[in-house]
């Protein structure tokens, strides 16, 4: 895998920041509740983490780790997971996005029960931040690539 | 063609900025924003929500509607993109 960006140093710098960029992401979401954060933020972290690996590696490495068709899956995912917590909630007697209604299925009080709700919706959230911006990322430098 | 829609669209913005006119001060205390909205999530946002967090339990919970409709803006923001970028059936 050889492109004109090879550059030891910094295949070797991303190569380990990218897994903490990535550990720091999930922890802005996961903390989102009760820190400042949450699934944009957090999203976009994660985001970063994947357009900085295509930037110093290249866009074949990026696109073996998470493909297009799958960034698009993903995106739709996250809309599908908080809308689907809202449909849980009036399915389970409660008002839409009513998340203390979980108690019900969960197996904790309703107060956690609520935050287990507003974490549900942060990880729709960030997927579909974390989705869309790889997937726009990889069609604008596709274009690069193939006119080079 | 043009003219009509130069028109229209100044006409929109004079409408807009007239509309100004009437909004409280940036951070007026006596508008109803905040007399009304903003004590009440100051003084039951944990009562009534259980989130340490104020700002999430407004995101989440009081406006959780509101951000479902901000993540489907952004995947509807995502699809447009690639409707426009993207080749297709090369």
């Amino acid at each position: 895998m050889t492109s004109r960006f090879d550059d030891v140093i910094i295949q070797t710098v991303c190569r380990i920041l990218i897994p903490f960029i990535q550990i720091f992401g999930l922890y802005v979401i996961a903390h989102g509740h009760s820190s400042p954060g949450g699934g944009f933020q957090g999203g976009v972290i994660l985001g970063a983490s994947f357009i900085l690996l295509c930037l110093s590696y290249d866009i074949k490495e990026m696109k073996r780790r998470l493909s297009r068709k799958r960034a698009i899956l993903f995106s739709a995912l996250g809309v599908i997971i908080y809308a689907g917590i809202g449909l849980l909630c009036l399915l389970l007697d409660g008002n839409y996005l009513d998340y203390g209604r979980l108690h019900r299925i969960l197996p904790v009080d309703p107060v956690r029960a609520r935050s287990m709700g507003i974490l549900g919706i942060e990880i729709g959230v960030g997927m579909t931040v974390m989705a869309v911006m790889v997937t726009i990322f990889i069609d604008l430098a596709s274009e690069e690539e193939k006119r080079n | 063609m043009k003219l009509i829609a130069l028109i229209a669209v100044s006409l929109t913005g004079a409408i807009l900025i007239y509309g100004t006119a009437d909004m409280p001060d940036w951070g007026d205390p006596g508008s109803p924003a905040s007399l009304h909205v903003s004590p009440r999530y100051i003084e039951k946002s944990v009562e009534e929500t259980q989130v340490p967090n104020i700002v999430t339990s407004v995101l989440a919970d009081y406006r959780g509607y509101d951000t479902l409709g901000e993540t489907t803006v952004i995947f509807t923001a995502g699809i447009a993109c690639i409707l426009l970028i993207r080749r297709f059936g090369r």
